[in-house]
């Protein structure tokens, strides 16, 4: 391998140098029909699952077909994904918020030769490159986090206990047969890099274990006021430890205070919390971002502890299709996992699911779990 | 023959769903084989020791990647995310892995010879493996050298006009939902203000002054597809206050069945004939709707503008024409604090060029923030901390009903003195002269 320069200068950073110009015009990439119709759509219609049709007050038709992706996408797959927009839709392509892949048509004619063409093609090992689905009353990709590929922090992987849901539910993005939308997010540690928790059904990797104190290198690592600092619940003080080589300054942890969130170990990395044992997934329901009917609602913890089960993650997987069925079965039209819990009642919830109710799934953190507890004489046996 | 046996991680290749392990699989073998003879600036074998270090993972059931190390391009505190493995002897080509965030275009619409442009660029200098897209939206490269970066960033610039993303305690690149472009639901063009919004605060972006991290996003109208509401410390949600526009003829199409309800996304099951009653007015949550002699009757004023009889509707009802949007602020994920969700703290405005009246309450946002914040705080945790009329008095804006679900439950009042007659300072001696001690 020789180093090829891109042009850029190590000796003079300054030279040439272009910053601040953003991300691309937006308008450089939408279809000409797009770019023609902005602002005039009328109204959509899903026709099939996957296949949705606007229509604009001009009478100009734009066809969608959306198919499920993984987020995480070699640049062989982006390139096959060009060859399918190079062919059908004269180059355009978009990617939706929950890493579904969008092929637009100007044409009703052009929609059955592309849906086909997305259907055929499969990865060497059996699965569907591009399956189409994800619209309407079904459920959609799970948007996640990268998990054990490339983050420091994760309690579990993402992209494989995704795949290994996304597959159990797979007659659900083929289909629209749920009482209303389904949205299954997962994260791999406590902070959350997407939304999971406003999701119907939430996967959370979480740690159970305080995190270890690596005190020879703790003091060179880290900057101890930080790691201190970053308690939300005050369970870190300084230390003073003897080591093989003399005295060194460290940090003590009071571990019955510890609410195993990770940021101490995010401030300093002679602080990790990683575990075989301890690690694993809270499930967590009846979210949703929307406004629609009820007010945005936060997820609920119901399932307290599942440990990490790779590949295939099966008890996480099992729990989470006995929820998504007993949900679409009981249901009313139109009505989200969370309005469904909260019109039932959560006891109800907890008995129709077959989940044991555990004292972990009371809240105690802080003012908020207060108003979590009954306060009426109103509950059902 | 694959460089790791991988038998774990061969069980997630079957099923229906994409696999991402064929996906890498895949990439590896194209780097092998090299047809197009790319001259590799990473080691070639990068995707198979990516496939055995989460083989070794899968095993172990503990992530092995460390920290991110202080890596990045010059000039810029954001965008490249340093990544090193704590196995390098084990799988030198993923020794050094670290992430490049690219600024991804509104609305994510993308031509293929763009993309293809950011292969070429991708194969090169990195592992060819991407995000599309991370959680905050960017295209995120995954797994590249330290002296790729500042090659990668000349590159993005100089030859594809582009720009890298944020990353640390910086605005992080905003999102936007589909919008306009191709929603007719939206009541703003979400990709104009999120792209005018982006370029304004660029300095923002790549050089981190903040607290922590702050993320705009925006979603045209209350049906959220953006999520900005949950996880945006300041959400910009379409709205609009006149009327709904409705079309009386597609209505009575809804109530013959000529018209699928909700577009057809219940298609899937028989849910029963169409009952107006029961799937829309009774749904209402304010209760602002009635059938009239036939008509669609709805008293707009009490709208709270939910967006369900116009999802279950969209052919006989629109959203009104004097669109704006609400500002809501504060949302975070559970990380430290607890979770929030947004509150509303701007009812409406106009989303009219140069913005400038969005963009008087960003800076008056920020300006209290950056000097009462502390360090990894967000922005929602500050405002818990010093008070929601603490965040009105900086942002000018006088309380209204509108700001709270309910009004306070207790008469703890921080009256200010110059809020109550004849001040604070009182005379102890002329009280006396009238209550005896």
């Amino acid at each position: 391998m020789a180093f090829i320069s891109s042009g850029y200068n190590p000796d003079k950073p300054m030279e040439n140098r272009i910053t601040d110009i953003g991300p691309r015009h937006f308008e450089e990439f939408y279809p000409p029909v797009i770019k023609a119709n902005k602002g005039k759509w009328l109204y959509h219609e899903i026709l099939e699952p996957g296949v949705l049709v606007h229509v604009s007050e001009s009478g100009a038709e734009v066809y969608t077909v959306r198919v499920g992706g993984a987020r995480l996408l070699s640049c062989t797959h982006i390139r096959e994904i060009c060859e399918i927009a190079d062919k059908h839709c004269d180059g355009y392509v978009r990617f939706t918020t929950r890493n579904n892949i969008e092929f637009m048509v100007d044409n009703k004619n052009k929609v059955a030769a592309l849906k086909a063409d997305l259907e055929s093609r499969k990865f060497a090992g059996g699965s569907f490159k591009f399956p189409v689905g994800g619209t309407g009353a079904g459920i959609t990709n799970i948007v996640h986090t990268q998990g054990w590929i490339h983050c420091h922090t994760p309690a579990t992987d993402a992209s494989g206990p995704v795949k290994a849901t996304m597959d159990v539910l797979f007659d659900e993005f083929k289909n629209m047969r749920m009482p209303a939308h389904l949205r299954v997010s997962l994260a791999c540690c406590l902070n959350m890099c997407g939304a999971v928790h406003c999701s119907d059904i939430a996967i959370l990797g979480f740690h159970r274990k305080p995190p270890m104190l690596d005190h020879e290198y703790l003091d060179k690592m880290c900057e101890i006021p930080l790691a201190i600092a970053a308690c939300p619940t005050a369970a870190i003080r300084p230390s003073k430890v003897d080591t093989a080589n003399g005295q060194v300054n460290s940090v003590a942890v009071k571990s019955e205070r510890c609410m195993f969130c990770g940021n101490c170990y995010t401030m300093c990395p002679a602080m990790p919390l990683a575990d075989d044992e301890g690690d694993g997934i809270v499930l967590m329901v009846g979210g949703k971002v929307s406004n629609r009917i009820s007010r945005p609602k936060f997820s609920k913890v119901v399932v307290a502890f599942i440990p990490n089960e790779p590949p295939r993650w099966p008890t996480t997987t099992s729990t989470i299709k006995k929820i998504v069925d007993v949900y679409a079965s009981n249901a009313n039209k139109y009505e989200r996992l969370g309005e469904w819990a909260e019109r039932i009642g959560w006891e109800r919830f907890f008995e129709k699911c077959e989940l044991p109710f555990t004292h972990h799934l009371i809240d105690d953190f802080r003012d908020p779990a207060y108003y979590t507890w009954r306060h009426t004489s109103q509950f059902k046996f | 023959m694959a460089k790791h046996a991988t038998p774990l991680l061969d069980q997630l290749e079957s099923g229906p769903w994409p696999s991402w392990v064929s996906d890498i699989k895949q990439e590896a073998e194209t780097r092998a084989k090299n047809v197009k003879g790319i001259d590799y600036q990473i080691p070639v074998d990068v995707c198979d020791d990516l496939l055995g270090l989460m083989e070794l993972t899968y095993v172990e059931k503990r992530t092995h990647w460390k920290h991110g190390g202080i890596v990045g391009v010059f000039g810029y505190g954001g965008g490249v995310i340093g990544r090193y493995c704590d196995q390098p002897q084990q799988f030198p080509g993923i020794a050094h892995f670290h992430t490049v965030r690219v600024s991804q275009p509104s609305g994510k619409y993308y031509t293929s010879a763009y993309l293809k442009q950011l292969c070429d660029l991708w194969e090169l200098r990195g592992s060819g493996l991407t995000n599309m897209h991370g959680s905050t939206g960017d295209i995120v490269f995954i797994g590249t050298t330290t002296p790729q970066l500042e090659e990668i960033f000349f590159e993005l610039t100089h030859n594809l006009n582009q720009d890298l993303g944020g990353s640390g305690s910086n605005l992080r690149t905003p999102s936007d939902c589909i919008g306009t472009s191709r929603c007719e639901y939206a009541c703003y063009d979400t990709q104009s203000l999120c792209h005018a919004l982006t370029l304004d605060y660029q300095d923002e972006l790549h050089r981190p002054a903040f607290p922590y991290k702050f993320k705009f996003k925006f979603d045209g109208c209350p049906n959220c597809c953006v999520a900005s509401i949950a996880r945006s410390d300041m959400s910009f949600i379409g709205t609009w206050r006149d009327d709904i526009r409705i079309d009386q003829k597609a209505v009575q199409a809804y109530i013959g069945g000529e018209l699928k309800p909700n577009a057809g996304a219940h298609a899937g099951r028989d849910w029963g004939k169409f009952d107006i009653v029961k799937e829309v007015l009774s749904l209402c949550p304010t209760q602002c709707m009635k059938m009239d002699g036939g008509k669609l009757v709805i008293d707009d004023r009490e709208c709270t503008r939910c967006m369900h009889c116009i999802n279950v509707m969209p052919r006989a009802l629109r959203i009104g024409q004097d669109t704006g949007v609400s500002i809501l602020v504060g949302a975070k994920a559970p990380i430290l604090d607890g979770a929030q969700m947004g509150s509303l703290l701007v009812p409406f405005v106009k989303v009219e060029e140069p913005y400038d009246e969005i963009k008087e309450v960003i800076e008056n946002v920020w300006d209290w923030w950056m000097e009462e914040g502390k360090n990894r705080e967000r922005l929602g945790e500050l405002i818990k901390r010093q008070g929601f009329q603490k965040l009105l008095e900086v942002t000018n804006i006088e309380a209204m009903p509108q700001h709270v679900q309910e009004p306070r439950s207790n008469p703890y009042i921080f009256w200010r003195e110059d809020e109550v007659p004849g001040g604070f300072e009182r005379d102890i001696t002329e009280f006396r002269k009238h209550h005896q001690r």
